[in-house]
C-alpha cells in the first residue's frame, strides 16, 4: 500500500527531505495528506499526470523526533 | 511526578476502536494507534479506484480515526506473516473464508511485541462482549487474550466492566468505573456514546473490517486456489481479486475485465505483470489474462472482452494482445453472444 511505503521511506529519513510518491492508486490523494497530518509530516504537492498520482512530503519527525512505524 | 501511562489502540476504522481509545484518553492516558495492513483491507484502497463510487468523500477510516483523537498511527505492514492466518485458522473461518478469531489473536500478539519494543504499557482493542458472532463472543474474549500472549495487558474500555479487571485497571492508569459495560448486538450504546464525544460521520462497517467478510470476494479467493490447485497467494493476487469482472473460462486462465475507467487505470498499473488485451476499433475495457493462455484462448478471450466493448453488437472488433514479453499483436474476432457465456465462467 503507498501509504505503508511513505511511511518506511521517511522512517530513516531526516527532516526536511523530500519524498516524491508516484501511484496508480487515486486513494493516494487522501491517504498521504491524512497520514501526513496524523503523524506532522509536511504535504508539498499532490497531482495527477496521465493516470498516475504524484504526492510529495516533506519529513519531519517533529520535536520528539519519534519516526513512525 | 508519576510516569503518564502509554497504551497501544489496535484501530480498524470503525467507531468501537476510535471510542475505545477515546475512553481510555479521557483518562489522561498516551495513546497511540497501531493499524494492521493485511492486503484484505477495506481501508486504503479501492474506495477510490472506481469512478462511479467517488462522488462519496474517499477517506482511509483509520487515518480518520487518528486524526480525530489526535493521535499517530503506525500502520503495519503483515502481508507475508497474515498467510498462514487465512490459510491455516486454528479456529477456523466464520461465514466466509474471514478467520476472525484467529486474526484477533494474531493482531494482538503483534500489538504485544510492539509495546514491548515501545516501552508502551497496555493495548486497547474496541471489542464487545457477544458483538460479532465469531470472534466477540464470552468465551472467545480469553482466546485472545490467552493466545496472543497478551494476558491481562489486553484492556477492552466498552465491555471492561463485564471482564475480570486487567493490569492497567490494577496498577490504576485508568479507573474501572470509568470504563463501561457494553454487551450484545446493539449499537446504541456505542452511539449515545459517540454522540456524548461529539464524534459525527464515522465508519460503521457492515459485516467487518476486511474483503475476506465478503461473500462475493471469498468466492473469487476459493476459485483462485481452486484453479491453482493450491492455497496459495500473492499480493497482486489479492489486490486484483478486489477490481474488475472475473471470468474463467478455463481452470489454466481467468480474465480480469475492467468495467470502468477507474478500474481500467488501476489494472493499467499491471500491465507489465500480465499478458493483456485493449480494444482497438472500439471503445472498450482493459483485460488482464491470469495463467497460460494458449492461442485459442487468447482468441476466446478477445471474443469475450470485445463483448464487454462497445463493439458488442458489431461484427467484428479489432483487439491488441501484448504478451508478458511486450510483444503485441493485433486480432480481428466477432464478439461473443451473451448465450455463449456460460454463467459458471462468471466468478
Ligand atoms: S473482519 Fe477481517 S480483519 Fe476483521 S477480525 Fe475478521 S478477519 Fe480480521
Amino acid at each position: 500500500m503507498p501509504v505503508i511505503r511513505v511511511q518506511t521511506a521517511v522512517e530513516s529519513l531526516s527532516d526536511g527531505t523530500r519524498v516524491e510518491a508516484l501511484c496508480t492508486d487515486p486513494g493516494v490523494l487522501n491517504d498521504i495528506p491524512a497520514w501526513c497530518r496524523v503523524n506532522g509530516h509536511k504535504l508539498i504537492e499532490t497531482r495527477s499526470e496521465a493516470g498516475e498520482y504524484i504526492v510529495v512530503v516533506e519529513v519531519d519527525h517533529g520535536s520528539s523526533n519519534e519516526p513512525a512505524g | 511526578m508519576t510516569r503518564q501511562p502509554k497504551a497501544a489502540a489496535l484501530i480498524s476504522g470503525g467507531l468501537d476502536s476510535l471510542l475505545a481509545a477515546k475512553v481510555v484518553q479521557e483518562q489522561g492516558v498516551h495513546v497511540e494507534g497501531l493499524n494492521f495492513y493485511t492486503g484484505f483491507c477495506v481501508e486504503g484502497h479501492t474506495h477510490a479506484i472506481r469512478k462511479k463510487d467517488r462522488k462519496k468523500e474517499k477517506r482511509n477510516n483509520a487515518l480518520w480515526v487518528a486524526e480525530q483523537l489526535g493521535i499517530k498511527l503506525h500502520i503495519i505492514d503483515i502481508v507475508e506473516e497474515y498467510k498462514d492466518v487465512v490459510l491455516n485458522p486454528k479456529h477456523g473461518y466464520g461465514a466466509n473464508l474471514n478467520p476472525c478469531l484467529d486474526c484477533k489473536i494474531f493482531m494482538v500478539g503483534k500489538a504485544l511485541e510492539w509495546i514491548k519494543a515501545k516501552e508502551f504499557d497496555f493495548i486497547i482493542t474496541g471489542e464487545v462482549m457477544g458483538q460479532r458472532p465469531m470472534s466477540q463472543r464470552k468465551e472467545t474474549l480469553p482466546v485472545v487474550a490467552g493466545e496472543s500472549g497478551a494476558e491481562d495487558l489486553l484492556l477492552r474500555p466498552l465491555c471492561a466492566k463485564n471482564l475480570p479487571e486487567t493490569r492497567a485497571e490494577r496498577e490504576g492508569w485508568v479507573e474501572r468505573e470509568a470504563l463501561y459495560d457494553f454487551s450484545g448486538r446493539s449499537r446504541k450504546p456505542q452511539m449515545a456514546l459517540a454522540a456524548k464525544f461529539g464524534f459525527e460521520d464515522y465508519a460503521q462497517p457492515a459485516g467487518g473490517c476486511c474483503f475476506l467478510t465478503d461473500a462475493q470476494y471469498s468466492v473469487k479467493l476459493a476459485d483462485l486456489w481452486r484453479a491453482r490447485g493450491s492455497r496459495q497467494y500473492e499480493m497482486d493476487d489479492i489486490m486484483l481479486l478486489k477490481v474488475g469482472r472475473h471470468l474463467r473460462p478455463a481452470d489454466h486462465f481467468k480474465l480480469i475485465i475492467s468495467r470502468e475507467e477507474g478500474e481500467g487505470n488501476f489494472l493499467r498499473g499491471y500491465r507489465s505483470r500480465f499478458p493483456h488485451l485493449t480494444t482497438v476499433s472500439h471503445p472498450g475495457p482493459l483485460a488482464l489474462i491470469d495463467g497460460e493462455p494458449t492461442a485459442s484462448d487468447i482468441e476466446l478471450a478477445a471474443r469475450l472482452v470485445a463483448r464487454y466493448s462497445q463493439g458488442r453488437n458489431a461484427d467484428q472488433v479489432v483487439l491488441e494482445f501484448t504478451d508478458r514479453e511486450g510483444h503485441q499483436r493485433e486480432l480481428k474476432v466477432n464478439p461473443l453472444q451473451p448465450h455463449e457465456i456460460p454463467r459458471e465462467w462468471v466468478i
